[in-house]
């Protein structure tokens, strides 16, 4: 059995390089949601928690629109930069930062809600900036919420389907990940190549689960074992 | 001279309240800021830190502006600048850091933070987490922690009032002691009388939102003043008969005490009931127990 490793290598070098864009930009907007008391927060969250609720086609539908040659977006990228970023994996990139941002800014933002007040307070009062308190203070105490969400944003990215498909198509080596691989199996009724890579996604998906828990579990226990 | 005038609107638990209050506080004083829950006692010393914003109103600390909010004038200080310690009622300590680390955050003076350990005996256990430290030995670290800087004003929002009573003791010691020895103008927001007693040199007691009560804990603390009277508010607990006297139990201080009490005052009180006790004291017998 000849068995064509791209589509995992693809899924996750998407998932990768889609996590690492998020934590970077999700950390100040979850920071900022945490803390802000301003009007507009329902409805920046409201828009952030879209793409748990939207069918991933209609997610998949306007970004595909978006990032066409027939949307100033898309044109503008074409024009300027010569990038395409419809069915190649540059799209795909974009697409699934749309889709997976709310599943790293939530863990973050409840992580950082869980902060003592005072323990930011304590760190303003002595004379320490808002990005200094958030280095040294917010982000090491939340570790246990970061890691949540770079696993599950990874996984999730990992397990794109209806989007991935509107926006990067099926093209081998390119957008063909490794939902739409199985996808294609089963449609073509290969069964045994569909077993296969069911079967290593369940086996990955599981163990990188397990990891986070295990992880957390010990966090928990190492700050609370020290207690008398 | 510390001069502080302001007014801020406030949503309390009784519903609308204005904070308004205009005093003077001497340099190197110890003020004690007392008054029921929800008088505004919090709010007025976070204010003071920059942690919370007024409406109107001006802050002057030796002669620099903190906050000067007037009209269309609109100036205030950030926290950060202000160089003031706050300690917090629930220690804030910061739980990534060891004991050390959490002192040397607030500044990188290790032979401040070594002296400063000393002094309230925590030098053992310099490298330990928070999280393995008791009540008591965190608020201490918390103290010191708002020493590190060398502030101007520290500020102290019930700092002892989760601590068992002896812990308190031993804190309000250290308090004091480091209050002397950094010359430092210290704000304590506390309802503990005894404490108020112990540290303070003046006494500001707030009522909704405004000053009630302004002066020494002698006479602001003393309700009985010149009268040579002993008189004690507790709650009553019960009330029975025993022979043809009634007996009350009386809670005062956590204390239980009996007391006699003949049939017509047996018949208007009833458990529950907040009295107060008292009784002239011309030759009490005080003995010395510890």
């Amino acid at each position: 059995m000849e068995i064509d490793f791209d589509p995992f290598i693809i899924s996750f070098k998407l998932a990768g390089i889609t996590t690492s864009i998020l934590f970077i930009v999700s950390l100040p907007l979850a920071w900022y949601l945490s803390q802000t008391k301003s009007k507009l927060k329902p409805f920046i969250e409201a828009i952030t928690a879209l793409p748990i609720v939207l069918p991933p086609t209609v997610l998949g539908f306007y970004i595909l629109y978006a990032l066409s040659y027939n949307s100033p977006v898309g044109a503008f990228f074409e024009d300027n930069f010569g990038i395409k970023l419809v069915f190649n994996f540059t799209g795909l990139v974009v697409a699934s930062c749309f889709y997976s941002l709310p599943f790293m800014v939530q863990p973050i933002q409840s992580g950082f809600e869980s902060l003592q007040r005072s323990m930011l307070e304590a760190s303003y009062v002595c004379g320490k900036s808002k990005f200094e308190t958030l280095l040294k203070v917010a982000l090491p105490n939340i570790k246990p919420s970061i890691m949540t969400a770079i696993i599950v944003t990874f996984a999730h990215t990992v397990g794109e389907f209806g989007v991935v498909l509107m926006v990067g198509g099926s093209i081998p080596g390119e957008t063909k990940v490794a939902s739409v691989a199985i996808y294609e199996f089963v449609e073509t009724l290969d069964y045994k190549n569909a077993h296969f890579y069911s079967a290593v996604m369940v086996f990955i998906s599981f163990t990188v689960l397990l990891l986070v828990y295990l992880f957390n579990y010990r966090q928990k226990r190492k700050s609370f074992g020290g207690l008398s | 001279m510390i001069k502080i005038d302001i007014s801020k609107k406030l949503h309390g638990s009784v519903g609308e309240m204005e904070l308004g209050i205009d005093i003077e506080i001497e340099e190197g004083s110890f003020v004690a800021l007392s008054g029921e829950s929800g008088s505004g006692k919090t709010t007025f010393l976070r204010v003071l830190a920059g942690l919370e914003d007024v409406d109107e109103g001006t802050i002057k600390v030796q002669g620099k502006l903190w906050l000067d909010k007037r009209g269309k004038k609109s100036f205030c200080l950030t926290p950060q600048k202000r160089e003031i310690g706050f300690v917090f009622q629930d220690y804030a300590l910061f739980p990534n850091m060891t004991i050390l680390e959490n002192l040397l955050y607030v500044k990188k003076d290790l032979s401040l933070a070594l002296k400063l350990l000393e002094m309230v005996e925590l030098e053992e256990l310099k490298h330990r987490f928070p999280s393995s430290l008791s009540g008591g030995q965190k608020q201490r670290v918390s103290l010191i922690r708002a020493l590190m800087s060398r502030p101007k004003v520290l500020l102290l929002d019930e700092p002892l009032s989760a601590l068992d009573p002896a812990m308190r003791t031993k804190l309000q010691q250290e308090i004091l002691t480091l209050h002397k020895e950094f010359k430092i103008t210290t704000i304590l927001v506390s309802h503990d009388p005894s404490e108020i007693y112990r540290l303070s040199d003046r006494v500001i007691v707030l009522k909704e939102g405004k000053l009630k009560n302004d002066g020494n804990p002698k006479e602001v603390l003393l309700r009985t003043a010149g009268s040579q009277k002993f008189s004690f508010e507790g709650e009553l607990l019960d009330i029975f008969k025993m022979d043809v006297l009634n007996i009350a139990v009386v809670s005062i201080a956590n204390q239980l005490v009996e007391v006699v009490l003949d049939s017509t005052e047996a018949k208007e009180l009833k458990a529950g009931d907040i009295v107060s006790v008292s009784t002239k004291a011309f030759s009490p017998v005080v003995t010395k127990v510890r």
